[in-house]
């Protein structure tokens, strides 16, 4: 057991730290934004409008999120009309390539977990607002995208947390993130076990702080859920 | 119970000493990558092949074993080693001193120059500044990253991946402007292939014996010194017959063993 190495080289995991903080929270953020909107399109009737949503969701549920990392890093190369394009600047960088593949992946099952907090609002409410002489934009902007997330809170406290894991990905990419300065660390001094029982660590921290703040979050939205 | 406790205990011992002691190297489990052409490759049909992995079949057999191989990450290799997942490794890895502080080497079996790999026509004259801010790719955890990191690491954008392959994509993709490896694993590899016909070697061979060794050697756990031996007279022994030149002369058109 030899920490010293890792006293050594600490620098490397805060830079491996801000990586990862920016991937996830950039992430996150966007793919919240786009999700709101989308996830009320997706519970329309109509099937021209909920249909591709559909499928996206499902694509990107149904597939692991390195496989996606690699069409989009890989296989983008691949293609000499993208490579020609405006685009290719973009796709040129592995952050760029990390962000979008987290934005996708995380913006699709956002979308589903508030569209499951949507489809389970009371009826009542929902007949309580119309009744009221409520408008299609007022009863979601009221009544049901408000309680939705509400109930949509804890699941999603959850994808925050599998975000900050499917995060350690961008390590294949050549992105130093935590978890990629924990595999320089060990393949330059061969200590598998410090270097990235160090990575764990630092996960720890970030999960028991996001967990915190979760709970305070809840404690406020889910008030009228508190025994007392 | 207890008896029955102390001669299970007995038993253990006796059967994790006799495995210790009556290794005599009947068979030889030996570690390789497989993603490192013209040394060691995956063909289409899922077998593996190349210089090192018919050299580690030779100097096995010439050791008077029978051979194993075992593919393994790169950066994984020498944990794998040290976990007694294999019993040495086979993988054009450069004797360094960084590397003899975990594992032993037998003597080399080959010994190439590194050089740096560029788009025809993007840099004039190879020197520091000319490469100043560049992005410059390289294997992970090899003599090559350490040389690059040591010396121009405040320098470049040093991008470090897994495998040689995906330094070779990047670096036809665009992503990277240079890339540091092993001259022959690059010319062969890399340059005479199709999506290598732009690209061209710059700069001096480096071989500075601080960063690149004395070439590349078996690598063994430092306890078996038996091991060691036997592997250290199959490779005098392959070379003294000719079945070093015979599998030299299917891969490269000059003696690759250096002086």
């Amino acid at each position: 057991m030899n920490f010293s190495i890792i006293a050594d080289n600490i620098g490397i995991y805060f830079l491996g730290l801000k990586n990862t903080l920016i991937l996830v929270s950039v992430s996150l953020s966007i793919g919240l934004v786009f999700a709101v909107p989308l996830a009320v399109l997706r519970t329309s009737k109509n099937i021209l409008i909920s249909g591709p949503i559909n499928a996206y969701t499902y694509f990107f549920r149904g597939t692991p999120l390195l496989v996606q990392m690699f069409l989009i890093y890989y296989g983008m190369g691949q293609f000499e009309t993208i490579k020609a394009s405006f685009l290719w600047p973009f796709f040129r960088e592995a952050y760029f390539c990390a962000l979008f593949a987290f934005t996708l992946n995380t913006c699709a099952y956002t979308i589903e977990i508030i569209r499951g907090a949507i489809e389970n609002t009371p009826h009542g409410e929902v007949e309580a607002a119309k009744a009221a002489g409520m408008s299609l934009y007022l009863r979601f902007t009221r009544i049901i995208l408000p309680s939705a997330f509400r109930r949509a809170l804890p699941t999603y406290g959850n994808e925050i947390i599998f975000m900050l894991h499917g995060s350690s990905l961008a390590s294949v990419i050549t992105i130093i993130d935590i978890t990629g300065a924990a595999r320089i660390i060990n393949s330059r001094y061969y200590t598998p076990y410090e270097a990235f029982i160090t990575a764990g660590a630092f996960y720890l921290t970030i999960t028991f702080i996001l967990v915190w703040l979760l709970k305070k979050l809840e404690y406020r939205w889910l008030a009228h859920l508190r025994r007392e | 119970m207890k008896k029955f406790l102390s001669a299970l205990m007995v038993f253990c011992l006796v059967l994790v000493a006799g495995n210790g002691f009556a290794n005599d190297w009947k068979k030889i489990r030996v570690g390789v990558e497989g993603a490192y052409p013209p040394f060691s490759y995956v063909s289409p049909d899922g077998k593996l092949g190349g210089f090192d992995i018919e050299m580690a079949e030779a100097i096995v057999a010439a050791a008077g074993a029978e051979v194993e191989l075992v593919v393994s990450d790169w950066d994984g290799i020498i944990p794998g080693l040290l976990a007694k997942k294999f019993d040495c490794i086979v993988a054009s890895m450069s004797i360094t001193e960084e590397r003899k502080k975990s594992v032993a080497f037998t003597g080399k079996y080959y010994q190439t120059p590194a050089k740096f790999v560029v788009k025809k026509g993007a840099i004039k004259e190879f020197s520091k500044e000319a490469i100043k801010g560049k992005s410059v790719g390289v294997q992970r955890a090899t003599i090559h990253d350490q040389y690059l990191t040591d010396n121009y690491g405040k320098d470049v954008d040093v991008k470090r991946y897994a495998t040689q392959d995906e330094v070779y994509l990047d670096i036809a993709a665009g992503r990277i402007d240079l890339f540091l490896a092993d001259s022959i694993a690059a010319k062969e590899g890399f340059l005479m292939k199709p999506e290598g016909k732009d690209f061209q070697f710059i700069g001096p061979d480096l071989n500075d014996p601080k960063w690149f060794g004395e070439g590349a050697g078996i690598a063994c756990r430092k306890e078996d010194k038996a091991l060691i031996d036997k592997l250290n007279a199959g490779i005098q022994k392959i070379r003294a017959n000719g079945t070093y030149k015979k599998i030299q002369d299917k891969y490269f058109d000059f003696d690759v063993y250096g002086k």
